[in-house]
């Protein structure tokens, strides 16, 4: 964070607790767009705003505006049950959320912000012997890649997720399980807000309620984009829209690789802590953890039919609680309390694109699946160094969008073009 | 959970039916089609917010694949047609 007279800090909280907690001061401004600035960024979510962030931070390039058409971080940033980790198989993923994790590790002192990175560890389970073997592979090749991976057997999750029902007679039985120790969960919100708030301090203007309804190509080069609040001149433009990928890029009648569905979330009533990490079943399609004021936080699936609707369906939500209390018999007397569902972009290999795109000036940065929230410090790092080099960083170039014809698809899970499977 | 009509068994919750994907996404011909077709056909798609033709096939009914025109914001669909008719107009 550049300046230093609005730094959080022991001694603001002192100073503000004796004036009543009234002096606090706003966290970034709300300015009018100006005519033109050097880099343009669509989306206001994590990955948007960190972007702009490590575009002064890294770059020193500071004239720069993010265009949110709603609230900032009131899409898939704030909608997401917060998982971070760094347990993938494949070379290019492994590396990149890798980075990306070292970032979460300093985030908050980075931001001068308390995102509440919490490395509670991120377990994932195994109900046959198959799966325990992939596990086991996957775990082999994250240690190979000097990531953190421990294989924890029957007895080990029995004793430390006691609430799990580990008995030979339920539905899905437990072989074991692959643990992240440095992985876990952070504060959605705070982390666009902490982003947001250091982007602001480099004077870089966050611009909420500002649609963009086209952008401006001349020569196949970027000059500009028409916003609900009028037309506004850049050279570069950097997308990161999430779910609506594919409607930014249909303004430059860009063909996308990605199918948008909706992922839903929920969670229970708020109870004392009785699950300290972070638990999935990709067989059982859960994953569930406890969140620090208490509530469980459980996704599932997909609703599984291309869909913008940004709620869910029922089904989806009935089979995720059928999972959860299964898994966790306890859990079936807790109520719930909230559902909600956001809009995502599944591509063909369920693997990020970050790159430049066909036409000048224009990058692009979506495709995030479900698992773009840990992604969130990475994605901005390495995107931000794309845009302001005008070539990829290392940790991105096996995420363009020229993998797809070339045959170089980053496929974690083996199941093909099927953006709904991954 | 919506409901749609197959074309067969009436109509059933959505439950009972999966996606398939975009209806208008034609296989090329393997022997003439370019690198770039090829790969176009495989994996890009138009992915629309609104009215989008798509095949369902109802699982665990009929089994049957058909062509339904759905809203991807509102889930209204339009019609449910065979395989073999033609979705006129297209998506919009
Ligand atoms: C239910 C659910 C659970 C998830 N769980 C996890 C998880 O546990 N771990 C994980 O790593 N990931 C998870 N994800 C995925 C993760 O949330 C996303 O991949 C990530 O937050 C994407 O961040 P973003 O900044 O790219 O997108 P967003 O936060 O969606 O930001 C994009 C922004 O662009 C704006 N926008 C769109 N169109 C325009 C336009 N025309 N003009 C201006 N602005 C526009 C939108 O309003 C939005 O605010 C989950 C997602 C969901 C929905
Ligand atoms: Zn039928």
């Amino acid at each position: 964070m550049k300046s230093i007279k609005g730094r959080y800090s022991i001694f603001s909280l002192l100073r503000n607790a004796i004036n009543y907690h009234e002096g606090w001061k706003e966290s970034w401004r709300c300015p009018e767009p100006k005519s033109e600035y050097d880099v343009i960024i669509i989306g206001g979510g994590g990955h948007g705003l960190g972007t702009a962030y490590y575009l002064a931070k890294e770059h020193g390039i500071t004239n720069v505006a993010v265009l949110e058409k709603g609230w900032i971080g009131g899409g898939n940033t704030g909608r997401n049950t917060t998982i971070v980790r760094s347990n993938y198989l494949l070379d290019g993923n492994s590396q990149f959320y890798e980075l990306s994790m070292k970032l979460w590790e300093d985030l908050s002192r980075d931001l001068n912000y308390n995102v509440m990175f919490s490395q509670r560890g991120v377990l994932n389970l195994a109900h046959s012997d198959p799966q325990v073997d992939a596990l086991q592979r996957r775990g082999n090749a994250m240690r190979l890649n000097g990531i953190d991976a421990e294989f924890w057997d029957t007895e080990k999750i029995r004793r430390r997720i006691p609430l799990l029902d580990t008995s030979d007679k339920t539905r899905y039985p437990i072989f074991g399980g692959l643990m992240q120790p440095r992985a876990g969960t952070a504060r959605h919100d705070a982390v666009a807000w902490g982003f947001a708030r250091a982007a602001d301090s480099y004077g870089i203007d966050i611009i909420q309620n500002c649609e963009v309804i086209g952008i401006n190509v001349n020569q196949n080069k970027v000059f500009g984009l028409e916003t609900t609040q009028g037309s506004i001149r850049t050279k570069k433009i950097g997308v990161a829209v999430a779910g609506h990928t594919t409607q930014l890029m249909d303004m430059v009648n860009l063909r996308m690789p990605i199918e948008s569905h909706i992922l839903q979330a929920m969670v229970s009533e708020p109870i004392k802590p009785c699950l300290h990490s972070v638990v999935t079943s990709g067989a059982t399609h859960l994953y569930i953890s406890q969140s620090d004021k208490g509530e469980l936080v459980i996704g599932g699936d997909l609703d599984f039919y291309n869909s913008f609707a940004q709620r869910g369906n029922f089904p989806a939500i009935e089979h995720v609680v059928q999972s959860a209390v299964t898994m966790f018999p306890a859990f079936g007397r807790l109520r719930l309390l909230r559902t909600w569902g956001g809009v995502m972009d599944m591509t063909m290999d369920g693997s990020p694109i970050i790159c430049k795109t066909p036409i000048d000036g224009l990058y692009l940065n979506g495709g995030w699946c479900y698992g773009g929230f840990k992604a969130t410090p990475g994605s901005a790092f390495v995107f931000a160094h794309t845009i302001a080099q005008d070539k990829p960083h290392p940790q991105n170039e096996c995420f363009g969008l020229d993998r797809f014809e070339k045959g170089y698809t980053l496929d974690e899970k083996g199941v093909g073009p099927t953006p709904k499977a991954h | 959970m919506f409901v749609i009509k197959c074309p067969w068994c009436g109509q059933r919750g959505q439950k009972e039916f999966t996606y398939i994907g975009d209806s208008n996404v034609k296989r090329p011909d393997p022997n003439l089609a370019s690198d770039k077709e090829w790969s176009d056909y495989i994996f890009l798609r138009k992915n629309p917010k609104g009215w989008h033709d798509e095949l369902w096939q109802h699982t665990t009914g009929c089994r049957v694949i058909f062509k339904v025109q759905r809203n991807t914001v509102t889930h209204e669909i339009r019609l449910t047609l065979p395989l073999s008719n033609k979705i006129s107009g297209a998506e919009k």
